[in-house]
């Protein structure tokens, strides 16, 4: 299991690196979606397997097919792809990078003092579902009226008259 | 090595039956649409047309496999290779019988509908790299009914899920001694059914590979072995919805003990493989806003009223 | 709102049904090599040059053919005997063009080319769709069996003076004016 972590987070890392160095649109998109599911594969190695199979529904099932569904409508070519690497110059990642190399040296640093163990209990869908219904029921309630609020907005705004 | 859960023995021989199934299914379907349009189908080649699907095969590995200058290589090449195995992995939690199975899975029906998801990006990226208008169109289509009508698909099991109290499907074949699912589920069976097809994109709900229409869809760019693979996944994805539905509203492998268990379960699936093809010959295929509305507004509503008599009945008679 | 959902639910059953019960029905199929189809007399199929009753060739090489060919796959070349009988030296029909319209029928003034019930015609190689006269011509008078040109027409021939075929008035002598 330990290892299947380890190849799962070697995997995703490299894929995150992908997604961003990719100059072409599409192949990022698909190294975002093999992110997505190597951290499934994380979640599920920790024990959440419910949270697992959600991030693989929800995130690389359905909202990243909306992405490559706008994709699609956009007409990209090769002028895109030679913006891409414009952008891709020294200049313009080299500050970002050194302050992401702060960070993660922090991280370390705390993860290195904390003492985990890295397969905790399973977490079932029992569990998360009576989380989810009993002290953070207002949260959920929120979070749905939120997204009822954006689909009724969005129906308005497609709909023609 | 023996036949238990999760044996290599077992899985190979799965992956065997699985795949053979879908094979035949190949020539079974051209003959019984044969039949059913007044034509006899294939039946030359062998004992009643039965080595059809060895000249299919023959036919198309020795066929050019070309791939257009003109698309994204990468993405062309992997398309089919998508859709092939998150149709197989499914099966991996489906329970053939009380002992045969790959996996006994606590989060059996999620990670299903999880690989029916990931299935949709086969299509579009097979549409997509191909840079053809008709393919364009087939997996624009295909993107926004397998999204849709993923919705349905796991809504109306929930009511199955809630009954049972858990997403592991051997529990919910077990759960279903004293009575199949299909009496109290009747409406979520019904929904399951028509949503089943529209993920697998069968006739009536080939949209996306609408041969009328759009030529063939997402793949019409597609040759040789490559589109052998969308073809043979698209009857792996009929075996597995069939088998979906026997697992879920009709007992699975259970029935009267005359016959072992296996066999009840494959004489169910393969009732509903052939009720599928039954379709793909009297149904017309409706038009694409058709579909969409059909699923948004009389699907949803009747699947989320559905859900909530089921919990409002579960709830009572605690 | 429910009877529209209900009929839409009965009529696609009924569909399926009506569709099922095909399942045991006969078949329209004719298995067609083990099992030959009819063919009906006057089927435009492969073309022949037939032969008069007397068993000598039909075609006078009067080209009529050649010219009602709408896709023109006709081609011959006229010859002419001792005896004064046209007949073509060579005939040639590329079946590889012919669609089988049977104009060449309609216009053939001595019934010689005739189109027949045989459709079975399948090469391999282009060039075996061209016929030579020595594949067409056969030894019979096809559909038409007591037509022959040469005793009905006015054309003089060895053994038979102007105005000797059938129905045929003597000549007429425009130098003399007597009756
Ligand atoms: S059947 Fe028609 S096309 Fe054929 S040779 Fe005769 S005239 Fe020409
Ligand atoms: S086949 Fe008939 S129409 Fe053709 S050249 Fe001979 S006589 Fe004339």
């Amino acid at each position: 299991m330990i290892a299947l972590f380890y190849i799962a987070a070697i995997i995703a890392v490299i894929a995150t690196v992908a997604v961003i160095l990719q100059t072409n649109i599409v192949h990022g998109l698909l190294y975002l979606i093999l992110s997505l599911l190597a951290v499934a594969v994380i979640f599920y190695v920790l024990g959440a397997p419910f949270a697992a199979v959600l991030e693989a529904i929800v995130y690389a099932g359905a909202i990243m097919v909306l992405f490559l569904f706008v994709i699609m409508m956009l007409n990209l070519g090769q002028h895109t792809r030679d913006q891409e690497r414009k952008w891709l110059t020294p200049r313009g990642w080299i500050a970002p990078s050194i302050m992401s190399a702060i960070l993660l040296g922090q991280l370390v640093n705390v993860m290195r003092q904390i003492d985990y163990d890295i397969v905790p209990a399973q977490v079932g869908v029992m569990e998360v579902s009576a989380l989810l219904f009993g002290p953070y029921v207002l949260a959920v309630e929120l979070a749905s009226i939120l997204l009822l609020a954006g689909l009724v907005a969005a129906y308005h705004l497609a709909k023609t008259k | 090595m023996s036949l238990e859960i999760g044996s290599p023995l077992t899985i190979g021989l799965i992956l065997l039956v699985v795949i053979g199934t879908a094979a035949m299914l190949i020539t079974v379907e051209r003959r019984l649409l044969g039949f059913w349009q007044e034509r006899l189908g294939p039946n030359r080649v062998g004992w009643f047309g039965s080595l059809q699907v060895v000249a299919d095969m023959i036919k198309i590995f020795t066929k050019e496999d070309w791939i257009p200058p003109f698309a994204d290589k990468f993405s062309f090449v992997i398309a089919p290779g998508i859709i092939m195995s998150a149709v197989l992995l499914s099966f991996a939690v489906i329970p053939f019988a009380p002992d045969i199975g790959v996996i006994d899975s606590n989060i059996g029906v999620l990670f299903v509908l999880a690989m029916a998801s990931l299935g949709a990006y086969s299509v579009m990226l097979g549409g997509l790299s191909s840079d053809n208008k008709y393919a364009l169109l087939g997996s624009l289509r295909a993107a926004a009914q397998m999204v849709s009508y993923e919705v349905f698909m796991g809504i109306s099991l929930l009511g199955v899920v809630a009954l049972t109290g858990s997403f592991n499907m051997r529990e919910i074949v077990e759960a279903q001694t004293d009575g199949w699912y299909i009496i109290p589920q009747f409406i979520g069976f019904v929904i399951f059914l028509i949503a089943g097809v529209a993920e697998s994109h069968r006739l009536p709900f080939d949209i996306p590979e609408a041969e009328q229409e759009i030529c063939a869809g997402y793949h019409t760019e597609y040759s040789g072995m490559k589109f052998g693979m969308f073809f043979v996944a698209e009857y792996i994805g009929l075996v597995l919805i069939s088998s979906l539905i026997t697992v879920l509203f009709f007992g699975g492998w259970l029935g009267p003990s005359f016959l072992p268990p296996i066999i009840w379960f494959f004489v169910k699936a393969s009732a509903f493989i052939g009720f599928f093809i039954l379709m793909r010959a009297a149904v017309p295929r409706p038009r694409y806003d058709q579909l969409m509305s059909y699923g948004w507004l009389f699907l949803l509503p009747l699947s989320l009223v559905n859900l909530l008599v089921t919990g409002v009945i579960i709830l009572s008679t605690q | 709102m429910i009877k529209l959902i209900v009929d839409t639910l009965l009529s696609q059953i009924r569909t399926l049904w009506l569709v099922f019960i095909k399942l045991f029905q006969k078949k329209d199929t004719v298995e067609y090599p083990d099992q030959q189809p009819y063919m009906f007399p006057r089927w435009r199929g492969r073309i022949i040059l037939s032969r008069d009753p007397d068993g000598e060739e039909r075609c006078v090489a009067c080209n009529l053919c050649a010219v009602a060919c709408p896709v023109d796959c006709i081609a011959l070349q006229k010859g002419e005997m001792e005896d004064g009988r046209w007949y073509p030296e060579f005939f040639r029909i590329n079946f590889s063009r012919c669609i089988m319209c049977g104009f060449c029928e309609e216009a053939c003034p001595t019934n010689a080319i005739q189109l027949t019930p045989d459709f079975e015609m399948a090469e391999y190689v282009r060039q075996d769709m061209v016929w030579e006269k020595e594949d067409l011509l056969i030894e019979g008078t096809g559909k038409y069996h007591d037509y022959n040109f040469y005793r009905v027409a006015g054309k003089k021939i060895e053994g038979k003076d102007k105005g000797e075929a059938l129905n045929e008035a003597p000549p007429v002598d425009v130098r003399s004016l007597l009756p």
